[in-house]
């Protein structure tokens, strides 16, 4: 059973990848492309989100910020500079820069405060900054910013960008998975969990939260930058899109907030799902009521969402199995001790593994 | 001869309530102080104050004859003082290692040498490890370092607590009631360990209502009523003055004119 979770977990992840690397090749059809480039941004989008907003429990609702400004960076700078091609890629890192940019003023007032007061904070930012996309002059208020077209063949128009989406998403998931399993995470989840006897243990707290604050936005304007060169429009309700923030966060919810891989699952069960939905029902409101009635769903019945409560069940499982399999030894009780604690090697390491590493507050 | 740790005439009001006023107060290098008084005299207050979570109205707290009032808690952590809560307070959704390596983080930059520290440096080296060991087995909660901290019971947290506090060898440990809430063994544990410690030359001050461990742990106690230290002594002389009955008991006065009225 180790020894399968030991190499099961790498296996999956080269299987996986290299699925992700042919899927194109494999199924050509546009639209199913299409949905796979969605899929792809959002993954980048949830992961980018919790890799603040998982690890250290402020819950933002203003990420559209970034991508708005990420979106709109790239868009105008294509637009303005005449950027075809596969070399308006290069763009994208300008996006996340110009998220950072604006996360580093935003951060500092925001994070001041905590839990609701944040979340309230985050939001009326996100608005604040969609009224600008509205009204100011450079970003040519509701016509939005449309970029050049692509001259590529109509048969793997899409490839591009799915290869783009791709490598962001797997960018996301390797910076997601170092922080994860660094020192610099570890304080972030200490932060989670208590942030006042963090401070007392030396950690500062408003620095290390800026700092994760920072790099999440960075990675959400580059995904903002992709999404404006593959749909070739940002307006101001579509790129700065409240929606993208509640799918972002049910997303995360869903499949495990704080979690490195449960917000990847969220993303890759939800975004086809909306998508499908969206296609199936030209009403547009169809995706968003399945959408708040799913939250209701998740937040009632996997308020931990699906990975951690997976895992506990294989946990639970096991031990099931365990008890039956062997005599009882007095009491059953005897705490998981000295083995686990010499190989303490990996507790960090691991972390993503434990059962109760996701959870709600 | 300074003292340790030194406060003097701080003041501090919540509003209309004065928690402290003109609160002085000195720990000797290598001694086991306690702090005694009744309940809202101001003792948690106090802890507040010198560990950087409440800025005072007035006043200044010294740390070896340099002053660090109002410094925030992270720094006065790392300048030498480490704290534990009267509610225990653990990184519950984090391993009992991990709770450890959080104390430990900025023990681990390379010494000297000016360079760009990692920021992904993966957390607990083989040194942070080996020590966060030491002190877990020192405690006696080595067996649990692997299992989340919310697992454990309530003394083990408290011994946590102690453990990852000492991750960085502070100087003066500051412990809030210690010994309440757990069991008459685990008193006896934490006492032998706090004795063991101080042999080694960590200074602590302690906040306790447990008066047999108070008394028989430290070697001065100061007795806090409405927010001012009223009296410090050898736990034999304030067990019988009189002011400390006063402000346990009320004074006679009074009560002769709570019941004149």
């Amino acid at each position: 059973m180790s020894r399968l979770l030991r190499w099961g977990r790498p296996a999956l992840i080269v299987a996986v990848l290299a699925f992700g690397a042919v899927f194109p090749l494999v199924y050509t059809n546009a639209l199913t492309t299409t949905y796979a480039i969605d899929t792809l941004i959002f993954v980048g989008g949830v992961v980018a989100w919790n890799m603040f907003s998982g690890y250290s429990g402020y819950i933002s609702l203003g990420h559209a910020v970034f991508f708005g400004a990420g979106a709109y960076t790239v868009g105008l700078l294509a637009l303005h500079h005449k950027v075809l091609g596969s070399t308006a890629f290069w763009l994208l890192p300008l996006g996340g820069i110009a998220g950072a940019v604006i996360a580093v003023p935003f951060g500092l007032i925001a994070l001041r405060a905590r839990r609701h007061t944040f979340v309230v904070i985050t939001i009326a930012v996100f608005f604040i900054f969609q009224l600008m996309a509205f009204n100011l002059a450079f970003t040519y208020g509701n016509g939005g910013v449309s970029t050049p077209f692509a001259s590529w063949d109509p048969a793997t128009y899409n490839n591009p960008y799915y290869y783009a989406a791709l490598v962001i998403a797997v960018g996301a998931i390797a910076l997601s998975w170092l922080i994860r399993g660094s020192r610099f995470g570890l304080q972030l989840l200490a932060i989670r969990d208590d942030e006042d006897r963090a401070r007392g243990l030396g950690v500062r707290a408003m620095r290390v939260k800026l700092a994760a604050f920072v790099l999440s936005a960075f990675v959400t304007g580059v995904v903002g930058g992709l999404w404006v060169l593959f749909i070739g429009q940002a307006l101001p309700e579509t790129a700065f899109n409240p929606a993208y923030d509640l799918s972002v966060a049910l997303m995360g919810f869903l499949g495990g907030f704080g979690t490195l891989w449960g917000p990847v699952l969220g993303a890759l069960i939800l975004e086809p799902l909306q998508q499908e939905i969206t296609q199936r029902y030209t009403s547009g409101y169809a995706g968003e009521i399945v959408l708040g009635g799913l939250f209701l769903l998740v937040i009632l019945f996997l308020p931990r969402g699906l990975l951690p409560t997976g895992q506990e069940w294989v946990t639970k499982l096991g031990a099931w199995r365990d008890r039956r399999g062997r005599p009882r030894r007095d009491s059953g009780t005897a705490a998981p001790g000295p083995a686990v604690a010499g190989a303490g090697a990996g507790a960090a390491a691991g972390a993503a593994e434990r059962p109760g590493a996701g959870g709600a507050r | 001869m300074t003292a340790l740790l030194q406060v003097a005439g701080v003041g501090k009001a919540f509003g209309g309530v004065q928690a402290l006023s003109e609160c002085a107060l000195e720990v000797e290098q290598g001694s086991i102080a306690g702090l005694i008084g009744p309940n809202g005299s101001g003792k948690t207050t106090l802890f507040n104050v010198i560990t950087g979570y409440e800025r005072v109205d007035e006043g200044e707290v010294y740390l070896n004859g340099s002053k660090i009032t109002n410094l925030p808690p992270d720094k006065v952590f790392m300048l030498g003082i480490g704290r534990t809560f009267q509610l225990t307070r653990v990184f519950s959704r984090l391993t009992v290692m991990e709770n450890m390596f959080v104390a430990a983080h900025h023990k681990e930059r390379p010494a000297g040498r000016a360079r760009i520290r990692n920021p992904f440096a993966r957390a607990g080296g083989p040194v942070t490890r080996r020590r966060a060991m030491e002190l877990l087995e020192f405690t006696g909660i080595a067996g649990h370092a692997g299992a989340l901290a919310e697992t454990l019971s309530y003394g083990q947290r408290k011994l946590l607590e102690l453990s990852y506090v000492l991750m960085a060898e502070p100087e003066i440990v500051l412990l809030d009631e210690p010994a309440g809430g757990i069991n008459p063994t685990l008193i006896t544990t934490i006492t032998g360990r706090i004795r063991e410690l101080n042999r080694q030359g960590t200074t602590f001050l302690i906040v306790e209502h447990n008066m047999d461990f108070v008394m028989g742990l430290c070697d001065r106690v100061t007795v806090l009523d409405y927010g001012n230290a009223v009296v410090t002594g050898p736990p034999e002389v304030i067990r019988s003055d009189r002011r400390v009955l006063d402000a346990y008991l009320g004074t006679a006065e009074g009560d002769d004119d709570g019941s004149a009225a």
